[in-house]
């Protein structure tokens, strides 16, 4: 069921990107411990400040949005790890203490 | 992601043909699967991800890969275009469910009663010879009707299909699993079809009936301990 979701956000990006916003597309690509998204799950991205889906439960969001906005940039692709201790989540993102690696790439 | 690659998995999706992106970390390299080009070692890896359902990464020999594993939707057949139905075909679109509505009767089976959702008026044995049901699919019969729902329910246990329901009381489902046997099924065969159908939630209007159907549903796919549960030791309990 997760792969229907993630469809659904790429359906959404291309959509973005046909409308001649420059868009990001951000994967889970891995997980350890409790993190709310399976990999798989995806959120895309405009250099205009849209977003559409999620790769955790809101806690990375917004430092995915930051990143992909650079990929946008550059055009570079980049792998994001979010791993934080529990005492430290509530800093850096996941508060529910598990770990994630995040793929950003450019929808060229 | 290039604009051919995005191409080229949209018309997958479309043709509801299972593939995997194939992207390496993290240089971004990308391909779909399957490819008769591909790398063989890539290949079966991809080919494992799809029958697991599963994305994830892999190391190979030229790096690591994550394999993102676009599967077509889960289907579900409904049999009885019904008020419950009505509100189990919205819920079940939410969740990801391609659903497809079977009734004979044209006065229930309307667009105006059921818009956005592929409606089949043959027979239920008819419609379920030609959806075929597949380990991706999910079977629920609502009519109450013994000539509706037993032909249904005789194809769905014919075939693969990874969640078997029947709406109707104990005491209704004790003559249906009676008329069923006398088609041929065994206990085992019968032990598939959940009845009365959904998660024991004190349901009462059609759309609480509707989210025990699918609760039960998403139990089942997950693999939820309470899905193990026969409806019956969960009474005694």
């Amino acid at each position: 069921m997760s792969t229907t979701q993630a469809e659904d956000v790429l359906t959404v990006a291309a959509a973005w990107r046909a409308q001649g916003e420059r868009v990001a597309v951000a994967t889970v690509t891995e997980t350890w411990g409790s993190s709310p998204r399976p990999a798989g799950s995806q959120m895309a991205i405009t250099a205009s400040g849209r977003m559409a889906g999620s790769v955790s439960g809101g806690c990375i969001e917004g430092a995915v949005a930051d990143a992909a906005r650079k990929t946008i940039e550059t055009g570079m692709p980049q792998l994001l790890d979010f791993g934080v201790t529990n005492e430290r989540a509530w800093e850096v993102g996941l508060a529910c203490g598990g770990k994630v690696k995040v793929f950003v790439e450019a929808l060229s | 992601m290039t604009p051919d690659l995005l191409a080229a998995l949209t018309a997958a999706r479309a043709a509801k043909r299972p593939v995997v992106v194939a992207t390496r970390l993290p240089d971004g390299a990308q391909r779909l699967l399957p490819d008769a080009h591909a790398p063989a070692e890539l290949a079966a890896a991809a080919e494992r991800a799809l029958a697991d359902d599963r994305s994830g990464t892999v190391k190979l020999a030229d790096g690591e890969w994550f394999l993102h594993v676009h599967n077509p939707p889960l289907r579900l057949i409904v049999v009885g275009a019904v008020h419950i139905a009505q509100a189990l075909v919205p819920l079940a679109a939410q969740l990801g469910f391609a659903v497809t509505v079977v009734d004979p009767r044209r006065s229930f089976a309307t667009d105006e009663r059921f818009p956005d959702v592929t409606v089949r008026t043959d027979w239920p044995d008819e419609a379920m010879d030609v959806l075929a049901p597949d380990v991706r699919t999910a079977v629920v019969t609502l009519t109450h009707d013994p000539k509706l729902d037993d032909p249904a329910l005789d194809r769905a246990l014919r075939s693969p299909a990874f969640y078997i329901g029947a709406l109707g009381s104990r005491k209704t489902h004790a003559a249906r699993l009676k008329r069923l046997r006398a088609l041929g099924h065994d206990d085992a065969a019968l032990a598939r079809i959940r009845g009365p159908v959904g998660l024991p939630i004190e349901a009462v209007t059609a759309p609480e009936i509707a989210l025990s159907i699918m609760a039960e549903i998403v139990a089942v796919r997950r693999g939820a301990p309470i899905a193990a549960t026969p409806p019956a030791a969960r009474e005694a309990a």
